[in-house]
């Protein structure tokens, strides 16, 4: 199971411009599985990400709309994506600043699908 | 009298006294509370923190911390910690009594009137909450009223200021003028998530321009954060996509946070240049303000 689903994190890194992804348990902020996370605190994104998605999800029931299906966090040497999956489960990548980020949803939106 | 002249100083320093003796003992709890109700908030603080860092799961312990954010002004994570004690202790009267506070200030009525009728029934001697509960009851039954009433008697100083602070007439409608959704659909707030400018309403038509904006000044600190610890650079946007909106969140200035909703079909790329022509609205009319 486990090699599946870094199987299915690998079809993320190979998007040119994406450094590393992983699965990630929204409600604890921690790793379930992660791919070619070289040179990133696996354990920091995992918290990171969790968090930020948590906080928009609190904004966005308070708006009276449904919870974020992507959230992409831009920044000036980089970027956080993610996608809610199933159950608890979080899919995120940790991209370059030049990234197609289109290219990168569609995985990301993919993998939540297959990742049970 | 004020109770911050009831608390001596000798009073103080013999709790400090009893904690050092025992610092697994549980009189950090009166002693933060005490420093609060003195003001020395940042010491309260430092009180708390240290508690918790030993009763972690302590509803109390999280109830106090809250009340020292408030005062501190961090509505915010005063309402986490709230959340927390409550997720401990669902009956808990102070935790209850703030998150019903804090929900009255942006507005949200009925969920302030569930929780501090929580309150009410978990202490029903508690300071100022029956009080509460007849202000919001009556604030409730006249449509549009929750603008103008006064708030109910508040657990933090800091929330009262912020209610103060925050009434309508303190909102400028004029920030977005000429922009698409100036009235709904754009919010400008400060970084502590109180709204300067704006409007945002939800799909049924209710306000709901300042309880979004007190989220999102958590979701300004978590970006900064996990830019900065994951070594991004400054942070410029973070854009979400629900089932029935989009939304664009950015920094107009390093003070300030500029919310941009618009319906699904309009795609993240139309709204990044929608905030693009705002935030500079925003820049301008913070100049003009300053």
């Amino acid at each position: 199971m486990k090699a599946d689903i870094v199987s299915a994190l690998e079809s993320i890194t190979r998007v040119r411009g994406v450094r590393g992804a992983m699965i990630v348990s929204a409600e604890e902020g921690l790793v379930v599985a992660e791919s070619s996370m070289e040179g990133i605190d696996g354990a920091a994104v995992a918290a990171l990400a969790a968090g930020v998605v948590a906080r928009l999800a609190r904004a966005t029931e308070a708006a009276g709309r449904t919870a974020p299906a992507f959230v992409h966090l831009r920044a000036g040497a980089g970027g956080l994506m993610a996608v809610p999956g199933r159950g608890d489960l979080l899919v995120v990548a940790v991209t370059d600043p030049e990234v197609n980020v289109g290219l990168v949803r569609l995985e990301l939106r993919r993998v939540a699908e297959d990742v049970a | 009298m004020p109770w911050e002249d009831a608390v001596s100083i000798e009073d103080i320093r013999v709790l400090t006294g009893q904690l050092a003796a025992d610092p697994s003992s549980l009189v950090f709890l009166p002693l933060g509370e005490a420093l609060r109700r003195r003001g020395q908030l940042e010491a309260a603080e430092k009180v708390a923190l240290a508690g918790l860092t030993r009763y972690p799961e302590l509803a109390d312990a999280h109830d106090l911390l809250a009340r020292i954010l408030g005062d501190r002004g961090d509505l915010e994570r005063a309402f986490d910690e709230w959340d927390i004690a409550l997720r401990l202790d669902g009956g808990h009267a102070g935790a209850h009594k703030g998150i019903g506070f804090l929900y009255y200030v942006a507005g949200e009525l009925p969920k302030a009137l569930g929780h501090l009728e929580s309150a009410l029934a978990a202490d029903p001697g508690a300071e100022g909450v029956a009080a509460a509960v007849a202000r919001v009851r009556e604030a409730l039954a006249m449509p549009g009223a929750s603008d103008a009433a006064s708030p109910p008697p508040g657990p933090v100083a800091g929330a009262q200021t912020a209610a103060e602070t925050t009434g309508p007439a303190e909102v400028s409608r004029a920030v977005f003028e000429g922009l698409e959704g100036a009235q709904d659909g754009l919010l400008l707030l400060d970084a502590q998530g109180l709204r300067v400018g704006g409007g945002l309403s939800s799909p049924d038509g209710t306000p709901v321009g300042d309880a979004v904006a007190a989220h999102l000044a958590g979701v300004f600190r978590d970006a900064e954060r996990a830019a900065r610890l994951l070594s991004l650079g400054p942070w410029s946007s973070v854009a979400a996509e629900t089932s029935d909106a989009n939304l664009f969140l950015c920094a107009p200035t390093p003070e300030s946070l500029l919310l941009l909703v618009r319906d699904n079909s309009v795609p993240i790329g139309r709204l990044a240049l929608q905030a693009e022509r705002a935030s500079e609205a925003a820049r301008r009319w913070l100049e003009g303000a300053a």
